[in-house]
C-alpha cells in the first residue's frame, strides 16, 4: 500500500514536470490557431497566422534569412565533414604526444563558451579585414562544427580491425584505392553522424553567427532574423505558426529517430542473449 | 609507407593506417582560427584604445560598478539556477533511473533542448507577458532553469542507472531503511554526476547572450550580454578581459570534470 502511494507520487512528480516543460510549446501550438499575438481566441480558430507566412510584408526578408540558413549550413557541414574525417584519420595515426596536443585544442571550441569565441573570432576577423558576410560566417560555423566531425570519426577508427585495410594493401591496392573502398566505407557510420551534427549545429547556432555576421551586410540567418524582429515588437502571429511548424518537425525528427536506435538496441541485445 | 613501418618496428600494436599529413589541414585551421583568435583576445586584454601596453583595462574592469554589478548578478542567477535545477533534477533522475522504461522516459525530458533556445525564451516571453508577470529576476531565473534542467537531467540519469543495484540490496540486507540507503550509498556514488551536471548548468547559464536580456527587458545583464555589448561598442579591452574571467571559469569546471571521471565527461558530447 504504501508502496503504491510512493510510486504514484513519483509518476505524477515525473509528469508535473514533463508538463512544465512542454507548456510553453503547447501553447504556442494551441495560440498558433488564434492568429493573436496575446493568447486569445478573439479571431476565433483559423490558419490566418499560418498563411501569413506567405503573405506578410515580412515574408521575403523571412525566406531570405531560411535560405541564408541552409547555404551556411550545407556549405559549412561539408567542408568539416571533409576536413574533419581526414583530420580524425591523420591523428588516428599521429604518436602520442603529438595526438594529445591535437586532441585537446579540438576539445577546445566545444567547451569554451560560445560567446567567447565568437567574440575573439570577431576581434580575428576584424584585425585582418576580412570581407564581411558569408565567408566570415562560413569559417566560423566550420570552426565550431569540424570538432565534432573528429569525435564521430575517431572512435570508428579506433574500433576498426587494422588488418582488413593491411589486407587490402597486401592483395595489391595502392594506399588510395585502399583508403575508397575499405577504410571509408568502414567509417561511414561515423562521417554521416558528424555530418548530420555539424548541418544541425550549424542550424541551431545563434550567438556565433549574431556576433559575426556583420552590421552592414544585412545577412540574416533564421535564429538572428527571430532574435532582430521579436527582440524589438514582441512576437507577432505568424511567428506562433513558425514555432510550432518548427517545434513538431524537431520533435517528430528526434523522437522518430531515437526510438527506432533504442529499438534497435533492444533487438541486438535480444539477438545477443539468443546466441 | 606506412606499411613499411610496421613492418620495421613490429614491437609496436597499433597499426598506423595512414599519413598524418592527412590532418595538417585541419591543424593549421585550427591554429588560425581557434587558437590564433584566442591569443589575440588575451593581447587585447593589455592593450588600451591606441594598441599601447596597458594594464588600465584591469583596473576598469575590476573597480567600476557596472562590471562588478555583471558580475555579481552573473555568479548569482548561476548559483540559483544550478540550485533549483539540481533540486529539481536529482529526484526526477533518480526516479527514472528506478523504472523499467527510464531509458525511454529520458528521452521527453531532453527533447525540448534540441529547439533552439531563442526560440524557446521567446514563447516563455510571451507567456509572461500574456499573464502580466513582472520582467525581472524571478522570470531570468525562471527561464534559465527551463533551458538547463536537461543538462542536469541528463548525466544524473547516466550516473543513478549506472549505480550496481546489488550495493542497494547489500545496504538493505545489512538493515538500512531507505532513506539510510538513499543517504549513504545513492547520493555518495552518484557525486560524480552531481559534479557533471553542475559544471554543465552553471557555465551556460552565466555565459549565455540573449536569454537575460530577453526575459528582463534589458534590466539584467549577465557576462554573456555585457560581453557582447563591450565589444559593440567598440570596448575591446574591457571586453577581453570579461572573457578572460569567463575563459577562467570554463577551464576550471572542465578540470572538475575530468577529475571526476572520463564517463561523465563524454556526456556533453554525446548529447551534441
Amino acid at each position: 500500500m504504501v508502496k503504491k502511494l510512493k510510486n504514484f507520487c513519483e509518476k505524477s512528480y515525473l509528469l508535473i514536470i514533463l508538463a512544465i516543460l512542454y507548456a510553453p510549446i503547447l501553447l504556442i501550438i494551441v495560440y498558433s490557431f488564434s492568429n493573436s499575438s496575446n493568447f486569445n481566441f478573439s479571431e476565433g480558430f483559423t490558419f490566418e497566422a499560418y498563411v501569413s507566412i506567405f503573405t506578410s510584408e515580412k515574408s521575403p526578408a523571412l525566406w531570405d534569412a531560411v535560405k541564408n540558413t541552409l547555404i551556411i549550413a550545407c556549405i559549412s557541414s561539408v567542408f568539416a565533414t571533409v576536413m574533419g574525417t581526414f583530420a580524425a584519420i591523420g591523428i588516428h595515426s599521429m604518436g602520442r604526444r603529438s595526438r594529445r596536443i591535437v586532441e585537446n585544442v579540438n576539445q577546445f571550441p566545444i567547451i569554451n563558451s560560445e560567446i567567447v569565441m565568437a567574440v575573439s573570432l570577431m576581434i580575428f576577423f576584424v584585425t585582418f579585414a576580412f570581407p564581411e558576410g558569408y565567408l566570415r560566417l562560413v569559417i566560423a560555423h566550420i570552426a565550431f562544427c569540424t570538432p565534432y566531425v573528429v569525435l564521430s570519426v575517431l572512435p570508428k577508427l579506433e574500433s576498426m580491425d587494422p588488418n582488413v585495410y593491411e589486407a587490402a594493401l597486401d592483395l595489391g591496392a595502392n594506399p588510395f584505392k585502399a583508403l575508397v573502398k575499405v577504410l571509408f566505407p568502414m567509417i561511414t557510420p561515423g562521417i554521416v553522424s558528424g555530418f548530420v551534427l555539424s548541418f544541425t549545429l550549424s542550424i541551431d547556432d545563434f550567438i556565433i553567427t549574431q556576433i559575426n555576421k556583420g552590421a552592414s551586410t544585412g545577412i540574416n540567418t533564421l535564429s538572428t532574423y527571430i532574435y532582430s524582429d521579436a527582440r524589438v515588437q514582441g512576437l507577432e502571429p505568424f511567428w506562433y505558426a513558425i514555432f510550432s511548424i518548427i517545434f513538431v518537425v524537431v520533435l517528430a525528427i528526434l523522437l522518430t529517430a531515437n526510438l527506432y536506435k533504442i529499438r534497435k538496441q533492444k533487438q541486438a541485445q535480444k539477438e545477443g542473449k539468443a546466441i | 609507407m606506412t606499411n613499411a613501418v610496421a613492418a620495421v618496428r613490429p614491437a609496436r600494436k597499433k597499426f598506423k593506417i595512414t599519413k598524418r599529413v592527412f590532418s595538417y589541414p585541419y591543424v593549421l585551421f585550427m591554429l588560425l582560427f581557434v587558437v590564433l583568435p584566442l591569443v589575440m583576445i588575451l593581447v587585447n586584454a593589455f592593450l588600451d584604445s591606441d594598441n599601447n601596453l596597458t594594464l588600465e583595462n584591469f583596473k576598469i574592469f575590476f573597480t567600476e560598478k557596472s562590471s562588478l554589478i555583471v558580475l555579481g548578478n552573473s555568479v548569482f542567477v548561476g548559483l540559483v539556477t544550478t540550485l533549483i535545477c539540481l533540486l529539481i533534477g536529482y529526484p526526477v533522475a533518480y526516479f527514472l533511473s528506478k523504472m523499467s522504461s527510464g531509458k525511454v522516459l529520458v528521452l521527453f525530458f531532453v527533447l525540448p533542448m534540441w529547439v533552439n533556445f531563442l526560440i524557446r525564451t521567446l514563447a516563455t516571453k510571451a507567456i509572461f507577458l500574456a499573464m502580466d508577470v513582472t520582467l525581472g529576476m524571478g522570470t531570468v531565473v525562471f527561464g534559465m532553469v527551463y533551458n538547463y534542467l536537461p543538462f542536469m537531467i541528463l548525466p544524473l540519469h547516466t550516473t543513478l542507472s549506472s549505480i550496481d543495484r546489488s550495493y542497494i540490496e547489500a545496504a538493505q540486507d545489512l538493515g538500512a531503511d531507505s532513506s539510510t540507503v538513499f543517504l549513504k550509498t545513492i547520493l555518495p556514488l552518484s557525486v560524480s554526476g552531481i559534479i557533471s551536471g553542475i559544471t554543465m548548468v552553471f557555465i551556460p547559464t552565466i555565459s549565455t547572450f540573449a536569454i537575460s536580456q530577453l526575459l528582463s527587458n534589458g534590466k539584467i545583464f549577465l557576462f554573456g550580454d555585457s560581453i557582447q555589448m563591450k565589444f559593440d561598442q567598440g570596448l575591446y579591452g574591457v571586453g577581453s578581459i570579461m572573457s578572460i574571467v569567463m575563459l577562467v571559469f570554463v577551464l576550471v569546471s572542465n578540470f572538475l570534470m575530468n577529475r571526476v571521471g572520463r564517463n561523465n565527461n563524454n556526456m556533453g558530447r554525446s548529447l551534441w
